[in-house]
């Protein structure tokens, strides 16, 4: 594997655990906002549980996505920056939103309606946002224009394909944070949200199935190259279907007294986006944009490969016990979860 | 406008706003940790409540700091692809490592703040200790990009294509440490007077006195730490200008409006330099001390502007700023001194002119804060990368970033009053004298 392999691999990972956490974090918002009302349960309140010590840390899971990109493939950075400054940009107003007025809320009593509504609608719609740079990457929106590549916008805005992407990339999310949430209701022995969660993973799971195939389908002529290498991919896309298959399946699994195995199908579906996002990622190789950029074209020089491994390991080396002492104390611990159970001294 | 101006307006903008939380992000999480350290040694409550206060101020600004740093670290991509380009290849590493920082930060941040009541005392305190530590390691890997953008090494640029790249040159540039010291002490030193500020103003207002006594503590250990680290800074700035003066002559000779090479070169303070006469208006000079101060020596030659190609100038401008910054520094350590004086020495209460001036210091220092990032940047122009690259040949060539610029510039706006806002509402709501008697905070 030459040094571009390496680096997009790493780059995948990362991608691929912001987008795992990144579709928890804004979903988890959303449902915090929808159950705030609900007095039967309490899936807002730990909604909110989850979200307080943890967005701050998936938020820097995006920055790292962006520092990595441009140390690894710096000869990118040009294009990708003149190309993507208004997708981007408005994603940043949104996250900004999303995560300034969540924090506001926490503290003030005051408008609090407005600034949770706000918070949760823009957080859900970054997603969707995210997912909708894929299409543009693939081909058939770019054009040269007084020197400088654009992306024709309205082409985008008029066709099907940006669509069902947003489609697919809002199912996703909702879908992702409710079986997460029901896995950590589950932890919390909170059954009436748990109810809620996998009422809601049990709806929407199909959604995301669909929408999967209807981005395939509605793929513009200019990124048919993508959708024929799919084809050579299809053992993987099988395998994500039957992962697929098996976290819905866990649903339904009887447990002692209660119905499902969330943890199960959490695991289960990690591993059916794992799968498609490898495949999907495999078949966009070489190129970053189709065709006018590949990996190749964008990476680094060698030193600063090895240096930025190097900063790799060390970093990895310091935040993984942080990151253990972390889950230990907002996953997994009782006393956290479920504090009514566990009466303080 | 053009292209290159609204995107140095746009980004500049941006920086401004996001340093001001940025800024407070460093500098809080120290005090808190001196506050956490004071319960230890004191067993005195009013410390504790101090730390928990703060540490709830501190929650709302990282609120607005860590989105605003998302966007300003993107827009360097969006607005810059130029200059991301040549970063990437040679000054990538602290970039990467700035993350590990922030990591660490906002790890320990939330174990600190919802965890708190879980942790052993010596656990607390070091959650506190590694949010402090990631604040400041996320501050000095930044500034060892901006440092590299002054005093670039660690590579060649050949016909446009970068090669022969040293990426441990490029970090262990010549400014680097003597910057990182600046930007790091200078944020400690604004963190404390900000709760300078309130707390001066509380013993002005305030008429209880278990109240006052709360708020005489914590000014006292906010002047300490203010006192402290505005000296620092400005033993570190002289170093800063005698590095300028070996490495970035020209900025030094327009922060002083220094026009002619010369030994025994004066210092020039206030006033503006006016370009025909090649003068420095309406400024006192103090004889010698720009030499002494660039070089240690009174008879030190000082480069003057005229040594280089006028359109490589930078914007003369800058020798106002510089005297803001300057000025802010000197005002905060006379002011931090006297106080220390009348309660050291004089064994006296501050007087109600001195609390009255307080009140303004960490206004001050953020103007201070403020005029230095914007003199070190504007005194680098016109290169974005230090004889390296232009400044108009790094900026994007998108169209509509004006647009982008109204709307970001709304957001900060909106911003800005929301968290004064906020702020407000959340203290008012979780008045202090509720705490103090024994009842916890809300939210």
């Amino acid at each position: 594997m030459n040094e571009a392999y390496v680096a997009i691999s790493l780059l995948w990972i990362f991608i691929f655990i912001y987008s795992i956490a990144g579709a928890i974090d804004f979903g988890a918002g959303f449902w915090a906002f929808v159950f705030e009302k609900n007095e039967q349960t309490r899936a807002g309140v730990l909604a909110n549980k989850f979200l307080s010590p943890t967005w701050k840390i998936t938020n820097v899971f995006l920055v790292l996505i962006v520092i990595a990109f441009v140390g690894f493939f710096p000869r990118a950075t040009f294009m990708l920056g003149t190309l993507l400054l208004w997708p981007v940009c408005i994603i940043l107003i949104l996250l900004t939103v999303r995560s300034s007025f969540m924090v506001y809320a926490y503290s003030a009593k005051y408008f609090q309606r407005a600034l949770k509504t706000s918070s949760a609608i823009s957080g859900i719609l970054i997603p969707s946002l995210f997912i909708s740079v894929l299409p543009i990457t693939l081909g058939g929106f770019i054009e040269e224009q007084n020197g400088t590549m654009q992306i024709q916008f309205m082409t985008l805005l008029q066709s099907v394909t940006l669509y069902t992407h947003i489609g697919f990339g809002l199912t996703s999310a909702l879908y992702l944070s409710a079986l997460f949430l029901a896995d950590y209701a589950r932890e919390a022995r909170d059954n009436a949200a748990y109810i809620i969660y996998r009422k809601w993973a049990i709806i929407l799971g199909p959604l995301t199935l669909g929408f999967a195939v209807l981005v395939t389908e509605t793929m513009v002529e200019e990124a048919s190259w993508i959708v024929d290498r799919f084809r050579d991919n299809g053992l993987w896309f099988g395998l994500s279907i039957a992962a697929f298959i098996f976290a819905y399946i866990s649903l339904w699994i009887k447990k002692g007294d209660d119905i499902g195995h969330p943890r199960f199908a959490v695991v289960g579906c990690i591993l059916q986006y794992g799968l498609a996002s490898y495949a999907y990622g495999n078949a966009h190789m070489p190129y970053i944009i189709y065709p006018i950029l590949t990996i190749e074209q964008g990476v680094t020089n060698p030193e600063m490969f090895r240096s930025l491994l190097l900063s790799y390991s060390i970093g990895i080396v310091i935040l993984v016990p942080s990151f253990i002492l972390f889950w230990k104390l907002f996953l997994k611990d009782q006393k956290y979860l479920n504090p009514n159970e566990n009466p303080e001294e | 406008m053009d292209n290159v101006d609204m995107a140095r307006a746009f980004f500049g903008s941006s920086m401004a706003f996001h340093i001001i939380f940025a800024t407070l992000g460093v500098g809080i999480p120290l005090m808190i940790v001196f506050g956490e350290l004071m319960y230890q040694i004191k067993k005195d409550d009013h410390y504790k409540i101090m730390a928990k206060r703060w540490t709830r101020a501190l929650g709302i600004i990282l609120g607005v700091a860590i989105p605003s740093g998302t966007i300003v670290g993107v827009l360097l991509s969006l607005l810059w692809p130029g200059f991301m380009e040549i970063v990437g290849q040679v000054i990538a590493v602290p970039f990467q490592v700035e993350i590990w920082a922030f990591f660490l930060e906002a790890i320990f941040m939330s174990i600190y703040v919802f965890a708190a009541d879980r942790l052993s005392n010596l656990m607390r305190i070091i959650s506190v200790i590694f949010v402090a530590i990631g604040a400041t390691a996320s501050a000095v890997f930044i500034t060892n990009v901006h440092s590299w953008m002054n005093t670039p090494r660690g590579f060649d640029l050949v016909n446009g294509e970068v090669v022969n790249v040293d990426p441990w040159a490029a970090v262990f540039n010549p400014s680097f440490a003597v910057t990182a010291t600046h930007v790091v002490v200078s944020a400690y030193m604004t963190g404390a007077f900000i709760i300078a500020s309130i707390a001066a103003f509380q013993l002005l207002k305030n008429k209880n006195n278990n109240e006052k006594e709360y708020h005489r503590k914590a000014l006292f250990l906010s002047l300490m730490v203010g006192g402290l680290m505005s000296l620092t800074t400005a033993i570190n700035g002289h170093e800063t200008a005698q590095m300028l003066h070996e490495y970035q002559p020209e900025k030094l000779a327009a922060a002083e409006g220094l026009f002619e090479t010369t030994a025994y070169a004066p210092l020039a303070i206030g006033g503006y330099v006016d370009k025909e006469s090649e003068e420095v208006i309406g400024a006192v000079e103090i004889p010698w001390a720009l030499s002494f101060l660039a070089t240690n020596r009174f008879d030190g030659e000082v480069k003057g502007l005229n040594e280089f190609p006028k359109d490589t100038w930078p914007p003369l401008y800058i020798h106002i700023l510089f005297n803001i910054m300057v000025g802010v520094g000197t005002f905060l350590i006379i002011i931090s001194f006297v106080s220390l004086f009348y309660r050291f020495v004089l064994k006296k209460t501050y007087p109600r002119w001195l609390l009255w001036i307080l009140t303004t210091t960490g206004l001050f220092a953020m103007i201070g804060i403020q005029s230095g990032w914007i003199f070190s940047c504007t005194g680098r122009q016109p290169w974005t990368i230090y004889y390296i690259q232009k400044t108009e040949d790094a900026a994007t060539t998108s169209p509509g970033i004006g647009t982008l610029f109204v709307m970001f510039i709304s957001l900060y706006v909106l911003l800005l009053l929301l968290t004064m806002i906020i702020m407000l509402f959340y203290f008012r709501r979780n008045p202090l004298s509720k705490e103090l008697h024994g009842k916890g905070v809300n939210g």
